[in-house]
């Protein structure tokens, strides 16, 4: 470090020498670079101040007292600026420690709620799902059952950040300790319901949408918790309908009872589940409504279920100069036999 | 966009408008607001938000923390005047069935 120090000062001499000479843009220029330097050696003002003094006591050896006194008198002005300068320098490496912790939790979380998109006899789905800050706070889950089963969820927590992403860590664990199969759509929810009153904090809740289909009936039993609507699109009548549901989000009230609905599910139909990321899309400042994220959807309906989603999120993030406001998850089920 | 906070007293009620988009940035101000009225004993707080042309579900957590902080404390909260943008939000998540809410812009609160 003294030795950058030591080898900038004969250079800043040189410089300042040059300059008060010839007055030229290329000593600018080139202190403009031993500034640099400085910065990324952390050198402090009054470290620089202090080497200007030297500098023109060693240049001019006769300098007016008068002046002297005035550079000692800058020399203490700077030392304030000094600390406050140091101060800085910590608290950006404390920013990059915290970053890099919260990075680390972000793949932790990415571990501990990693779902693998299950094969299912005769569907094809594709899934996406983007977050707009390091941590994700929508979740999806599959639950492949052994009678061939398939149990989907799709939810969303409110309240922005790292304390909402981690509280979908609960609701994976609660739900990884129900009994598999024996559980309904509204069993789970109203277990969830009663998991998440009490454990989160009174700001914070979460919206899902649990669906289960069973390929033998061609049937998709589902519950919403307050999620936002998904839409089913009957092939043969080439129509989209919201997918009908009412429930209240998780967390409010802890005697909560859900609605199980169900669905029958033809070949080449499509239950289209997403997000309020999806929905909340905006278009500068407009907003975009459900009938053009359906438009979307339609004009990618040709491809298989994961190069649909992949395409309409390309879309979205087009659409919004690939700044993403809010976590976006879209999961597409297509019947294929 | 920002969030203006006009709150007005009365003997039977308190009144707060609102006039703006309730999201994360603004959502802290209306909670700051909003919490230590619901905590007056038998105080009804009448939120206007005929003004309000955008929420985000921070929001709705603000509206429920407003909501369980006067059950607990025996005031009421209703919602009046909403846009219908912002009243679906309420619709969706099931909270139309468990809050007081009188959707029609027109037509007053009664």
């Amino acid at each position: 470090m003294d030795e950058v120090m030591n080898l900038s000062a004969a250079t800043y001499k040189d410089l300042l020498e040059h300059y008060i000479k010839t007055q030229d843009e290329k000593s600018l220029y080139e202190v403009e670079k031993v500034s640099k330097n400085f910065i990324k050696n952390s050198k402090t003002p009054e470290e620089i101040v202090n080497l200007h003094i030297q500098a023109l006591s060693e240049l001019y050896p006769n300098l007016k007292e008068d002046f002297q006194h005035s550079m000692n008198f800058l020399l203490e002005a700077m030392i304030a600026y000094g600390l406050a300068h140091q101060e800085y320098q910590q608290l950006r490496e404390k920013q990059y420690e915290l970053k890099t912790e919260i990075a680390v939790a972000a793949s932790m979380q990415e571990t501990l709620l990693g779902t693998t998109k299950p094969d299912i006899e005769g569907l094809d789905i594709g899934v996406v799902s983007v977050p707009a800050h390091q941590m994700n706070g929508d979740y999806h889950h599959f639950v492949k059952g052994k009678d061939n089963s398939l149990g989907i969820a799709i939810a969303d927590v409110i309240g922005k950040g790292i304390p909402a992403a981690l509280s979908m860590s609960m609701i994976k664990y609660s739900m990884d300790s129900y009994p598999e199969e024996s559980m309904s759509p509204r069993a789970i929810l109203k277990n969830l319901n009663r998991v998440v009153e009490r454990n989160v904090d009174p700001s914070m809740f979460i919206t899902m949408f649990y669906a289960q289909y069973i390929p033998s009936e061609s049937l998709l039993h589902y519950s919403s918790a307050g999620h936002e609507p998904g839409f089913y699109y009957n092939a043969e009548k080439n129509t989209f309908t919201e997918i009908e549901s009412k429930g209240l989000v998780l967390g409010v009230s802890p005697d909560t009872d859900y609605q199980q609905y169900k669905l029958k599910i033809n070949k080449d139909d499509m239950v289209i589940l997403l997000t309020d990321g999806v929905t909340e899309c905006r278009d500068g400042e407009r907003f975009i409504e459900s009938e053009e994220v359906l438009d979307v959807i339609k004009q990618y309906a040709h491809l298989p279920a994961q190069e649909m989603v992949d395409q309409v999120y390309k879309h979205f993030e087009r659409l919004q100069d690939f700044q993403l406001r809010d976590d976006f998850t879209l999961l597409i089920l297509r019947k294929i036999v | 966009m920002n969030l203006v906070i006009d709150i007005s007293e009365e003997t039977e009620k308190t009144t707060v408008n609102l006039s703006g988009e309730i999201d994360a940035y603004t959502a802290p101000k209306l909670k700051e607001a909003l919490l230590p009225l619901t905590k007056q004993n038998g105080l009804i707080v009448e939120i206007n938000l005929e003004d309000v042309n955008y929420m985000d579900s921070t929001g709705l957590g603000i509206f429920i923390s407003a909501l369980k902080s006067a059950k607990e404390n025996n005031s009421q909260m209703k919602l009046v005047n909403l846009q219908d943008r912002v009243f679906r939000l309420f619709k969706i998540t099931g909270l139309d069935a468990i809050m007081d809410i009188n959707a029609a812009i027109r037509g007053g609160s009664e």
